[in-house]
């Protein structure tokens, strides 16, 4: 007698790993070329950590540290921004090889489109206006309050430095504290002082 | 609302093995590239209470309908047929015995044992999915396994 559904089911499951590869790799390539793959990400290791790269056809969406916590920053994406998400390196390509580059010293700037659509008015002008901010040069929120065209909204530059949704590209790590002394960083006070250290050597 | 990689993470395999039961492994892998890129498509409507899970395989079923239908006005007389290329990795060497069983049923068969013993769906919603009656589907199933029982008797006994 079959008794019960995992009979069935158990002798039917094989090894599908390559098949299941194959078929979200299909997956991935048909839904970028339909223009229905809203977000694609991958992760990338770096010496500041593992970090968790989006992009939407515009340009980079986002970059992530993982004490973020990668999961929630793709929830969080798939509530704000769209649901349509799948890992799909090719696209991040590009800014994966900038970031190779730049973190072996061989590259100042980054090349790559941006989506600046998770950040909106005075924060969105501050995060223009970091790129300003040359390679191993550092600013002071004062400073870059000013540069966004409010020179009394320090704190409000300082948390538009915080809510960076692309650090490491867009360098809110170059923002310190008048006195000098590092302040916070979304990816933690080390991960800052190992990108200061990069770009001074 | 989830991101759509984690369907896929979830799913992937069950969606996969109801397309290779319904559609024999040559086909399985498109019915089932198919099935996720249409989902993907319709995903950021679906709501919040749906049935993940059903709603894959209404797409799976409707894709693998499909297929047969394509595979019937492509199907010509040929003195001995071709071998079929498995695009599907192996999947024999879970239990070659019972997926080539599973090719003797006939298509309502097939889907009823698929959707109900693979995805594990209640008759009533395989119904819904396949128009058919709760109880033509009970039966189909029934039917499914008993005759699965009759060409595979090793396990089944």
């Amino acid at each position: 007698m079959m008794t019960a559904d995992k009979d069935i089911a158990g002798m039917l499951a094989g090894d599908e790993t390559e098949a299941l590869a194959r078929l979200h790799a299909r997956l991935a390539e048909q839904a970028a070329s339909e223009g229905v793959l809203d977000i694609a990400y991958r992760t990338h290791d770096t010496p500041v950590g593992r970090l968790l790269l989006a992009a939407t056809e515009a340009g980079v969406l986002r970059v992530a540290y993982e004490r973020e916590e990668h999961e929630r920053v793709l929830a969080n994406l798939a509530d704000t921004v769209s649901p349509r998400i799948l890992r799909a390196p090719g696209r991040l390509d590009r800014l994966a090889t900038e970031l190779d580059e730049y973190f072996t010293g061989k590259r100042t700037g980054f090349d790559v489109p941006l989506d600046l659509r998770l950040s909106k008015g005075f924060r969105r002008e501050v995060l223009s206006h970091l790129a300003d901010i040359g390679y191993g040069e550092t600013a002071s929120y004062a400073g870059i309050a000013a540069a966004a065209g409010s020179p009394r909204a320090v704190r409000a530059a300082g948390s538009a430095c915080a809510t960076n949704p692309i650090p490491v590209v867009l360098p809110c790590h170059r923002v310190v504290r008048s006195d000098g002394s590092l302040s916070g960083y979304v990816g933690g006070v080390e991960a800052k002082r190992k990108l200061l250290e990069l770009e001074a050597a | 609302m989830k991101a759509f990689e984690e369907i896929v993470a979830e799913h992937g395999a069950t969606v996969l093995r109801v397309c290779r039961a319904v559609l024999g492994h040559a086909d399985a892998e498109d019915a089932a590239a198919e099935t996720f890129l249409a989902a993907l498509k319709a995903y950021p409507g679906l709501p919040e209470t749906a049935n993940v899970q059903a709603w894959l395989v209404t797409i799976a079923h409707r894709k693998a309908i499909d297929a047969t239908r394509a595979a019937k006005r492509r199907a010509v007389t040929v003195p001995e047929p071709p071998e079929r290329h498995s695009g599907i990795g192996r999947p024999e060497q879970a239990d070659p015995d019972l997926w080539s069983a599973l090719g003797e049923l006939s298509l309502t068969q097939r889907a009823a044992v698929a959707y109900h013993y693979l995805a594990g769906l209640p008759y009533k919603e395989i119904a819904e999915i396949t128009g058919s009656s709760t109880a033509a589907v009970r039966r189909a199933a029934a039917d499914g396994v008993r005759k699965l029982r009759t060409i595979y008797p090793r396990e089944c006994e």
